[in-house]
């Protein structure tokens, strides 16, 4: 990793590459020019910024800004109507259905059941998902971090899974999870019984957080890499030196001063586990019955899968879980900002 | 040998082995295996037969039994070696099977029958990829269509982030304009919105937009990032402010300025992006499937996750589309690791 620049330096192999994408482009860029001549002799060159903001701030007001507030407005109206106009005003009906319990505890109480497993089930994944990821990300970059051999291609082994699409994570598991699956395979030969692993609720669970762990463990390990390779080694001379155990030197060097990234990995590992929907989809389906159905998958199937489509009540959800993300969204930004500090 | 020997337990420091290191390899041993095996084992089992996939415990090369063409018969024979009565062993091919009898022939004197109890018979195998597949999804379901699909919405997908990102950089790296500030943190915000909480409104500007099941639906709400932005304007603020004040005196317009000057300067920048983009496009799923609804609008990954509710009993195809599903990004991943890592560990996306 040392020997990476930190954007990589322009080389002509790669800018040919790049130029050749360029190509289709000469012409229609070409012949932009001559209106933009024309509206930059009109408003003058400092001006001209904004019409290079233009598409980009105009693809994030149609597609994220105006979404967000039809959100809240799909979230206080009823009916089955996708457009604002054929919608009754409700108010808080929606978000009084979602919170609608006998008991916040158990799901079944819940007029909507679902969601609240997906709460329940989002809860329990996020919790053992991110504790486990950031074990064992922290763990596999402290041995990457180690003077081993053959280390580019040791870290490629930990990181290639973070590029496979989801769908080709969950097949891949599925295919050796299965009833009669290379792991059942394995466990009859050393003379068990074969095991239904996303039939059985508790193993589906089990599962389903590996699989997740397994398919992004390598981002998180490249953040934590990153961050150990930036400690001073003199520290570690120093504390060589000295003859220090090398727990030692992990408790009182490596960890603290590696803490700002643990804290930026945590956080970004808690965002992405509370929308987890795409492995967990394809891997069980939310099955058994409602054992790994997250909140996003709840979304999902109230909004477009469902028989009766509920886009007000999937709006209310939505809401929620956005609430839920901004507050930890809140929590990285002070992270990041008492890692810039630091 | 020796020097094999002292070049495996070679260490770049000198010293005693601690017992870190021990622990060290193993740990690393074991993550090929876990990493490395799952991908390995579909792309083995991609290449067994249907008759393959089925047994158990399976095999661990694609295996699948030998057959030969005996005169007198259509169709081609399996071969099974058979213990006879006198304890002798002889190659046979199986004409047919009547109850726990094998009525089987020898291939070189195929006049003569002999009846062989079932059980005295294993079938001889031999390594044999079944290519077919791969072949025949290809002419059996629209899987060409969804490929397509796939490289066009990620190839239009990418061009377009490609220029409108590089865009907005441009103005928010080169220029002071009042407003900036704001532009700034709109553009931060939307790095807290993402998709999942937007799903149902996304889908209302889509449809009023008159693009549900195109695949304009799944190209333009994700064409402008701010991973992309933040990107490019932090490497465009390191360009040289002469080049441009230099091309201002000799007259080209900004326009000009952006596309003949900074855009080339900015190519490595553009490339880690564009690598970005590829993958985000290629591996995206929530959306796609939530707007495309008929079957010849869907990429690659919808089609896939489509299959594997309707072909449950269809391994042998699902897994080799797997498997071609997965290789453009193996293949990026093989020529631009380096690229990728560092472009992760520089803006901490993905």
């Amino acid at each position: 990793m040392a020997s990476d620049a930190p954007i990589p330096a322009a080389q002509p192999e790669r800018a040919g590459a790049a130029s050749l994408l360029a190509a289709p482009l000469a012409l229609p860029m070409r012949l932009i020019d001559w209106p933009m001549q024309g509206l930059q002799r009109l408003i003058g060159e400092r001006r001209m910024a904004y019409v290079f903001l233009l598409p980009n701030l105009g693809f994030f007001s149609l597609f994220v800004f105006l979404p967000l507030v039809i959100n809240f407005i799909f979230s206080v109206t009823g009916g089955a109507g996708l457009f604002p106009s054929e919608r009754p005003y409700v108010g808080a009906q929606q978000y009084a259905y979602l919170f609608d319990c006998g008991s916040f505890l158990d799901a079944s109480s819940c007029r909507e059941d679902h969601f609240w497993r997906g709460v329940a089930n989002t809860a329990r994944f996020t919790i053992f998902q991110v504790t486990a990821m950031v074990l064992f990300s922290l763990l596999t970059a402290v041995v990457l971090n180690m003077k081993i051999r053959a280390r580019g291609f040791f870290r490629a082994v930990y990181f290639f899974p973070v590029l496979l699409s989801p769908v080709v994570v969950a097949l891949t598991w599925k295919w050796i999870l299965q009833r009669d699956g290379l792991l059942n395979a394995a466990i009859t030969s050393l003379g068990g019984e074969r095991i239904l692993f996303l039939v059985d609720p508790s193993w589906a669970m089990f599962w389903v957080v590996f699989v997740s762990i397994w398919a992004h463990m390598g981002f998180y390990t490249l953040i934590l890499l990153a961050g150990l390779q930036a400690i001073p080694a003199d520290l570690y001379e120093a504390a060589e030196m000295d003859a220090t155990p090398r727990w030692r030197v992990f408790w009182r060097i490596t960890l603290p001063l590696l803490w700002p990234n643990m804290i930026v990995v945590i956080v970004l590992a808690l965002i992405r586990g509370v929308q987890t929907f795409d492995e967990v989809f394809v891997l069980t389906g939310g099955g058994p019955g409602t054992a790994t159905l997250m909140v996003v998958h709840y979304i999902y199937e109230t909004a477009f899968a469902n028989q009766v489509q509920n886009f007000g009540l999937a709006a209310a959800a939505s809401v929620v879980l956005g609430v839920v993300l901004f507050a930890l969204t809140l929590l990285q930004l002070a992270a990041s900002r008492r890692k810039g500090a630091a | 040998m020796n020097r094999l020997a002292r070049m495996a337990t070679a260490r770049r420091s000198p010293g005693r082995w601690h017992w870190t290191d021990v622990a060290a390899y193993a740990y690393l041993a074991l993550g090929v295996v876990l990493m490395f095996g799952p991908v390995l084992w579909l792309g083995l089992s991609s290449f067994k037969t249907q008759a393959g996939l089925l047994e158990f415990p399976p095999s661990l090369l694609p295996m699948s039994q030998k057959e030969v063409r005996v005169e007198g018969h259509a169709q081609p024979l399996p071969l099974f070696e058979v213990t006879l009565e006198d304890g002798s062993k002889r190659v046979l091919a199986q004409v047919r099977r009547i109850g726990i009898q094998a009525q089987m022939v020898d291939p070189a004197n195929p006049g003569q029958s002999i009846r062989v109890p079932i059980d005295r018979r294993t079938a001889v195998r031999e390594f044999k990829l079944a290519t077919e597949n791969y072949t025949e999804p290809l002419e059996r379901f629209a899987f060409m269509r969804f490929l397509w699909n796939s490289v066009f919405v990620t190839a239009v997908a990418t061009l377009i982030t490609l220029v409108i990102n590089s865009m907005a950089a441009y103005a928010l790296s080169i220029y002071e304009f009042r407003g900036k500030t704001a532009v700034m943190l709109m553009v931060i915000g939307t790095l807290m919105i993402p998709i999942t909480i937007i799903l149902v409104p996304v889908y209302l500007v889509i449809t009023k937009l008159g693009l549900v099941n195109s695949l304009w639906a799944v190209i333009l709400p994700g064409a402008a990032t701010p991973t992309g932005v933040f990107l490019l304007r932090q490497y465009m603020l390191t360009l040289p402010r002469d080049l441009i004040e230099a091309a201002r005196m000799d007259k080209a317009s900004e326009w000009q300025i952006y596309w003949r000057i900074v855009m080339p300067l900015a190519m490595p920048a553009l490339a880690v992006l564009a690598i970005f983009s590829i993958m985000w496009r290629w591996n995206e799923f929530l959306w796609p499937l939530a707007v495309l609804t008929k079957t010849e609008s869907y990429t690659l990954q919808i089609g896939l996750n489509a299959f594997q509710g309707e072909l449950q009993t269809q391994w042998h195809y699902l897994l080799a589309m797997t498997v071609v599903t997965l290789l453009p990004v193996a293949l990026v991943f093989v020529f631009l690791q380096r690229f990728i890592t560092t472009g992760i560990a520089n803006t901490g996306m993905k």
